[in-house]
């Protein structure tokens, strides 16, 4: 925990998909920071964390993506975002340069300073006065890099777990990949479609109505498969649900469905 | 084997149409990684010994060459023979003129994925000698003419009722269905043959350089038979086999069954040294190993490297999503799964399977299962790298992510095009919340609707002074 006079101060590495797609996810991220007392700023100079050209073998642009993010967040305590895989993705940083060139100590030093929002809150700050509520069963799946990558599988959970109401069904191959995998969820799209419908399926069966986690490409595939199957399943960040923001509809959701589906019921 | 790497997506899309594999595909993914886990929970220090196997291969590695001489005298101060074959066709023909200087007309052969690898038994059968395969899921595949999908589990991707009809249009036999009846009559008709064999031609899982022994681990038994019944033995594995001494071994072991079955110790484990000695019962008169390189001494010293240390437990296959939803076959050769899509592009060229490393979401499953760590996701990584600087890759994708990459370094544009993508899907979308046709994106919206943004993005409203 912090003490009362220092307040960390955290640079918020927005990712692309929320900036782009859910900017309520940053939001939700930010209060939470402040929340734990940690003062948020966010550097202009951020775009994406670099994988998809990381993931496609071109290391040049890699390096180059790497470089100006390095930059952007020099000077700060933490390096926070709302999303496994981009802080995996800064973590790898440290991997695209050779022993002696200068960057790869600055990489490593962001290596150092870089974490996944609930790992951040948990780990770091030792943090857990979430005051949210939530009236719904959930099923939480674990996205791959903060899984693997970063060790994060109890963090949320333990979040979760004070939020007033909330219930928690784990489903069945909750750590199985859902089959986004950035690009290869267009380069392979039948294949990647197999793994999300199993995931789908998994969803299902574990009789919750919202899908949560902490990667939004992840979200995006599953929501954007379950609402085409036409499942009530809703799907959020986990952010949201911890940090109480849950103006929006949920992933892929529009406000009508809900009243919709209310009806038949 | 033909090389069918090239049509790995063809290969997937059929695959997942093929009911029956699929059927066979839900039974492997039931069964290998539930046994392992199950293991891997009895067993406190595994993940000690998974560093301990890695950092002992890692030493092999390093000192290769005086692992492999020393393993090499020790096989001749045994009575046996050693092969150093550098390619496919130098281990197939050192094979042939072994069989031919003994003149065989039939050999036996033990379960081996380096003689796949080389394509022996096509080899040797275009020079008159008959290879039958006596391990069972391999027997099954040598009468349907077909190939292993599964480095450990051969025949995985059949059922029963494939199994039931080939031995009944092979061995003119009444059709059964029942296991316990076709087993007995693959073991009739392969005892036979056990009996009439010259020569019996098995792999080796380790190399021991210390006393010169090979071994075999395997659950029927028949690999037993296959190296002592006929007068002439052959090993025919690859170089990164060998292990310093036979406590070594053991370790590898502990880890093989383990990873592989969930099995705390498979149930055969022979050794072999040299042949029948005087006063012995049994064994074979000569005995030869061929040691197999085709690629692999490329490997060491480069990123790579970390491959070799590969046990071949299957583990990684078995965990494997896309494997687990597109079968090994798919993968057009070999050796599938995420250790095929490292070692294939190294042993047909890159130009020919660039499309395996790329078949993965970089889940980091294989890696957390690896019981010698080796860093698949990394590895396959190295391959996309590799194929994108020799401009391999295809078009769409170079041109997709240089053009990205431009955006991407330069924030003001692309804060643009984030904000008009925001604000052109959002319009799409409509009321909705969601879009089920995207123009250029259908990959994505031919399966799952495409879920709208929320409209303006989080860096412009943050600016505004939204919080
Ligand atoms: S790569 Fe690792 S998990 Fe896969 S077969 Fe080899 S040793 Fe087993």
């Amino acid at each position: 925990m912090p003490n009362a006079e220092h307040q960390p101060l955290v640079g918020l590495f927005v990712t692309c998909l929320a900036d782009m797609f859910r900017p309520t996810v940053a939001f939700a991220t930010v209060r939470l920071l402040e929340q734990a007392g940690c003062i948020v700023e966010v550097p202009e100079k951020q775009t994406c964390c670099g994988q998809p050209a990381f993931n496609s073998g071109d290391r040049k642009t890699t390096q180059d993506i790497a470089k100006m993010t390095i930059e952007a967040f020099d000077g700060y305590e933490y390096v926070v975002g709302p999303s496994g895989s981009c802080i995996g993705m800064l973590h790898y940083y440290a991997d695209l340069f050779d022993e002696g060139d200068p960057w790869k100590a600055r990489a490593e030093d962001l290596k150092a300073r870089a974490f996944e929002i609930t790992s951040f809150l948990v780990d770091k700050l030792d943090f857990d006065k979430i005051s949210a509520q939530y009236d719904g069963t959930i099923t939480y799946h674990d996205s791959c890099s903060g899984l693997r990558q970063l060790g994060v599988k109890q963090q949320p959970r333990k979040l979760l777990s004070k939020v007033d109401n909330l219930e928690l069904e784990e489903m069945e191959e909750a750590e199985t990949c859902c089959g986004f995998g950035g690009t290869f969820c267009v380069k392979y799209p039948d294949i990647s479609n197999r793994m999300v419908s199993n995931k789908s399926e998994f969803i299902s069966a574990s009789g919750a109505d919202t899908l949560v986690g902490g990667d939004l490409g992840c979200l995006l595939n599953m929501a954007g498969k379950l609402k085409r199957e036409g499942k009530s399943v809703e799907a959020r960040h986990v952010v949201e649900i911890l940090a109480g923001m849950l103006d929006q509809p949920a992933i892929g959701e529009a406000d009508a469905d809900k009243y919709a589906l209310a009806k038949q019921v | 084997m033909q090389i069918k790497s090239p049509e790995f997506k063809e290969n997937a899309r059929i695959a997942l149409q093929d009911v029956g594999l699929q059927k066979a595909l839900g039974n492997l993914k039931a069964g290998f990684p539930v046994k392992r886990a199950a293991a891997v929970e009895r067993m406190p220090e595994f993940e000690d010994l998974r560093d301990q196997a890695r950092d002992l291969k890692n030493h092999i590695l390093e000192n290769l060459d005086i692992y492999l001489e020393q393993f090499e005298s020790k096989v001749v101060e045994n009575g046996g023979h050693v092969h150093w074959a550098r390619t496919s066709e130098d281990a197939c023909k050192t094979i042939l003129d072994i069989c031919q200087q003994v003149g065989a007309k039939t050999v036996t052969k033990g379960k081996s994925m380096v003689s796949e690898e080389v394509n022996l038994n096509e080899y040797l059968e275009k020079n008159g000698i008959e290879p039958v395969e006596t391990d069972l899921g391999e027997y099954i595949l040598q009468l349907r003419e077909d190939h292993p999908s599964h480095i450990i589990a051969p025949a995985i991707h059949l059922n029963l009722e494939d199994v039931s009809e080939a031995f009944h249009k092979h061995h003119h036999r009444p059709k059964s269905d029942d296991p316990a009846v076709l087993m007995q009559e693959a073991r009739e008709m392969l005892r036979k043959k056990f009996v009439a064999a010259d020569v019996g031609i098995t792999g080796a899982n380790f190399c021991v350089a210390e006393t010169g022994s090979t071994i075999i681990v395997t659950n029927e038994g028949n690999g037993d038979l296959t190296q002592t019944l006929p007068k002439t033995h052959i090993v025919i594995t690859s170089i990164e086999k060998v292990v310093p001494t036979l406590e070594d071994m053991t370790l590898f072991q502990r880890l093989l069954a383990r990873s592989a079955t969930g099995q705390e110790f498979t149930v055969y484990n022979t050794l072999s040294t040299g042949p029948r000695r005087e006063g012995d019962q049994d064994g074979p008169e000569n005995f030869h190993v061929v040691l197999v390189d085709n690629g692999r001494s490329e490997m060491v010293g480069t990123e790579l490297q970390d491959m070799l240390r590969c046990i071949r437990c299957s583990a990684c296959m078995n965990h494997c999503p896309v494997y687990g939803a597109v079968g090994g076959h798919s993968y057009g050769w070999v050796y599938p799964g995420p250790m095929g899509s490292v070692l294939t592009p190294q042993m047909i060229g890159i130009e020919n399977a660039g499309l395996l490393p790329n078949a993965s979401t970089f889940c980091g499953k294989c890696e957390s299962v690896c019981p010698v760590r080796i860093p698949l996701p990394k590895l396959m990584r190295h391959w996309r790298e590799n194929e994108f600087e020799k401009h391999l890759s295809p078009k769409a994708v170079r041109y997709g992510i240089s053009g990205w990459g431009f955006f991407a370094k330069r924030p003001a544009l692309y804060r643009w095009v984030s904000r008009s993508s925001a604000w052109f899907m959002k319009k799409m979308a409509g009321k909705k919340g969601r879009i089920n046709k995207l123009p250029l994106a259908g990959g994505w919206t031919d399966w799952r609707d495409m879920p709208a943004p929320e409209g303006q993005t989080f860096m412009d409203q943050w600016k505004q002074g939204k919080r």
